[in-house]
């Protein structure tokens, strides 16, 4: 009987431990969670913003799941590993030794280098404690200054809005949520807050947060000074200006690090009984064949199950993981797969009406796969979006379709099921 | 026996009673716009594709759910969105690969088919056999679903 320890009790860990033990009954698991609640999802810490949930409905599983099916779950910090000995060393000071080790221990914000971000009411939004201070923080007509119209930043808009607060984003790309919209998308998404009143400043960056007397602030207790020159008063400033790998206990383990741990088609390090799943991970990207950090729950969830089913045994390889994301912020609804940007040489598939913030634009390969779709945006599209990566990931050869989705490209669903089902032949 | 939806686009004829009675069961009124079961029109090829989801053994959807709101009902074997735990992030519906799971605006979670708890309104209403619900191996829809879900990459596994 094997010991596998999965370090990290985000979708991928829990994933990964749960396939594993659904592949195999018999083996030890132990899934090691370092924060003080019970496995739950950052993805939906909006939800409890606007207090739509409770804290209990963001937790991945149901509490006793992990007893229910012989997994070991335990609350600590791992310090550091050591492969020679197989041997996990906790914050504690006390050891536990693995045949197999999973690492999902997941992304931290990023702290931009700027005056003030250390002062008590700038937070990040990532764990259900940040959730906390920005639900005490976050009150009605309170000012709250937004850095980073990222993908967290626009998720959380909307649960800001409700709250009332005045909301100004501060965001340095050229447009909203650059990493994974384009112009027009971005675009839109800025002219549509704006239109709900948030204060959106794209191109902008800010210099400092500095500490204000409430009394001559009008009530404020910060000043959010912008390159620009302009100051915005602020009660409460949450910082989303990304995500870093938590590689930084690894550095002397000798797993092979570049900007996360390197792994293969199977998750599986440069060190074959060690594993690594979900943002920390670095592995290949299915549209680009490069090896990338994607930082997203689809990728987490794909990988921990990859990792799982290999630690069982069994023999799991992916040809990647497809970049994608889906937001809603403020009840536009944005999503985008796979080469959004297109790829030099390949045809694109485009409608555009800003003035009911319509937007599509399918993406087509090159050479032999001209007709085979290659990346996508949506605004405002809620119907069979997912169809979107079956396309991609099929590399379905559209043929005649290609030119029909030119003509109209919200016919995807039904290049998809012409495709996939046999419409000329009558089968019994 | 496991039974399943088995659809015959050869026999639609493009009568959206599938839809309606789908709307009917889930909503209590006639609202295609909100069934989960949709027909598809090739005006092309002059045929009609009845399409709704094929309750995948991936289940891409319910391993996507951050929040474990959409479960497996073992009589049917269909795939269920739980109402009071789906907090409406939508991962689901750009994670399945069919399409077949979709947000709805009017109710902030998502919707899918879930078998009518095992005795579907679609299949009873389709008067000429497009959809029918029977014993999932004698349905060859086990080669539709596996044509459709084809080189599907991040599913490649072997034992």
């Amino acid at each position: 009987m094997k010991h596998h320890i999965i370090i990290g009790a985000g979708p991928g860990g829990v994933v990964a431990a749960e396939t594993l033990r659904k592949t195999n009954p018999t083996d030890q698991i132990t899934l090691i969670g370092d924060e003080a609640a019970p496995p739950y999802s950052r993805m939906a810490i909006p939800y409890l913003l606007v207090e739509d949930i409770e804290e209990s409905g963001t937790f991945l599983r149901a509490t006793d799941h992990y007893k229910n099916h012989g997994i070991d779950y335990i609350q600590g910090r791992v310090a550091n590993i050591d492969p020679n000995t197989k041997t996990c060393v906790l914050e504690d000071g006390s050891n536990l030794s693995y045949d197999e080790l999973c690492i999902a221990t997941g992304s931290t914000p990023i702290s931009p280098p700027i005056e003030g971000i250390d002062l008590p009411d700038v937070h990040s939004c990532w764990t259900l404690e940040d959730a906390r201070q920005i639900s005490a923080l976050a009150t009605p007509n309170s000012n709250v200054v937004l850095m980073g119209a990222g993908f967290i930043g626009c998720i959380i808009l909307e649960s800001l809005v409700k709250r009332k607060v005045n909301l100004s984003v501060i965001e340095m790309g050229s447009r909203m949520v650059p990493r994974m919209l384009d112009e027009n998308a971005g675009g839109l998404l800025k002219q549509w807050c704006i239109e709900d009143g948030v204060g959106v400043y794209t191109s902008t960056k800010v210099n400092a947060i500095k500490l204000a007397d409430p009394d001559i602030n009008n009530g404020s207790s910060m000043q959010v000074i912008l390159d620009n020159g302009a100051s915005i008063n602020a009660d409460l400033v949450i910082s989303a200006t990304g995500v870093k790998p938590n590689i930084q206990f690894l550095q002397n383990s000798g797993l092979e690090i570049d900007q996360g741990v390197l792994v293969n088609n199977k998750m599986q390090t440069n060190i074959p009984n060690i594993y690594a799943v979900g943002d920390v991970a670095q592995g290949m990207d299915f549209s680009t064949g490069e090896y990338t950090v994607q930082a997203i729950q689809p990728t987490a969830t794909d990988h921990g199950r990859i990792a799982g089913l290999n630690m069982a045994g069994k023999n799991a390889e992916h040809n990647g993981s497809l970049n994608m994301n889906i937001l809603d912020t403020l009840g536009l609804i944005s999503t985008s797969y796979g080469l959004w940007m297109g790829q030099e040489g390949g045809d694109t598939a485009e409608i555009y009406t800003p003035e009911v913030f319509k937007y599509m634009n399918l993406r087509f390969g090159i050479d032999d796969e001209s007709d085979v779709l290659v990346g996508a945006t949506t605004i405002g599209l809620t119907q069979h979006v997912g169809v979107l990566r079956g396309l991609i990931e099929s590399k379905i050869h559209l043929g005649e379709w290609k030119q029909r989705l030119i003509n109209n490209p919200m016919r995807i669903m039904d290049a998809y099921v012409a495709s996939t089902q046999e419409l000329d032949n009558v089968v019994h | 026996m496991q039974k399943s939806l088995h659809l015959d686009p050869a026999k639609c004829t493009g009568c959206l009673q599938c839809e309606m009675a789908c709307s009917y069961e889930k909503l209590g009124e006639f609202n295609p716009s909100r069934s989960v079961i949709k027909v598809f029109t090739f005006h092309e090829e002059g045929r009609f594709a009845p399409y709704t989801c094929t309750q995948c053994d991936e289940a891409w959807c319910l391993r996507a759910c951050p929040v474990d709101a959409i479960t497996m009902d073992l009589a049917s074997g269909a795939k269920i969105v739980i109402d009071d735990k789906c907090v409406g992030c939508k991962v689901c519906t750009i994670s399945c690969p069919f399409g077949t799971i979709n947000y709805v605006q009017e109710t902030g979670k998502v919707a899918k088919c879930d078998l009518c708890g095992g005795d579907p309104e679609c299949a009873k209403a389709c008067p000429t056999d497009a959809i029918t619900y029977i014993d999932a191996n004698a349905t060859g829809y086990d080669r539709m679903k596996a044509f459709a879900e084809k080189s599907l990459p991040s599913a490649n596994t072997s034992a």
